[in-house]
């Protein structure tokens, strides 16, 4: 399980905005997933997904890495961000407007 | 198996005892809820640590027999 654990710190590490989704961006398996989708498609966010449909070591390790017991999940810059409805108030906010901007490119 | 709103209610009383909590079924099929829970508890706390803090109420039944629960909180 360590080497999950290590792969997900690559994969936060090498995306600045990375979200660990069931299903793609193109094919979202969840409603959540869809939700946060969505959401960072409206900011116009460059973003890497990770299909946790289809690591079932990430999938399970990423609950503990984050000790958030749901998918999605999104990082920005390596800060785990929080889930869907996190992202939604976020967003309703402008605060995710404001952390994706500044992470953009 | 699908939990009822009362015993995701009563959960996170035990856990948050001044919590209040508004739930809706958003289906009516008693297994996709919205929660709303506001606490004096959640002062101070970042929105992770408020959600993780219900999360942890409500004792790893999150994302097992508890699937679709939107979460909302706020500190009172």
């Amino acid at each position: 399980m360590s080497d999950a654990k290590d792969r997900i710190g690559e994969l936060i590490r090498s995306n600045d905005i990375v979200l660990f989704m069931k299903g793609t961006a193109l094919f979202p398996q969840c409603g959540f997933s869809a939700r946060a989708i969505s959401i960072l498609d409206h900011l116009n966010a460059k973003y890497e997904t990770v299909d946790v449909l289809q690591d079932q070591e990430i999938r399970q390790e990423i609950k503990a890495y984050s000790d958030w017991p749901t998918i999605p999940q999104l990082y920005v810059k390596g800060e785990f961000v929080g889930g869907s409805d996190i992202m939604m108030e976020m967003f309703e906010s402008g605060e995710l407007h404001e952390l994706v901007a500044a992470n953009a490119e | 198996m699908p939990m009822a709103a009362s015993e995701i209610e009563q959960l996170i009383r035990e856990a948050i005892p001044d919590a209040v909590v508004t739930i809706r079924d958003l289906r009516g099929d008693g297994d996709h809820y919205a929660a709303r829970v506001v606490s004096s508890s959640f002062a101070g706390m970042s929105r992770i640590r408020q959600h993780q803090k219900v999360y942890a109420a409500l004792g790893g039944r999150m994302g097992g027999e508890l699937h679709a629960l939107q979460l909302e909180t706020a500190a009172a």
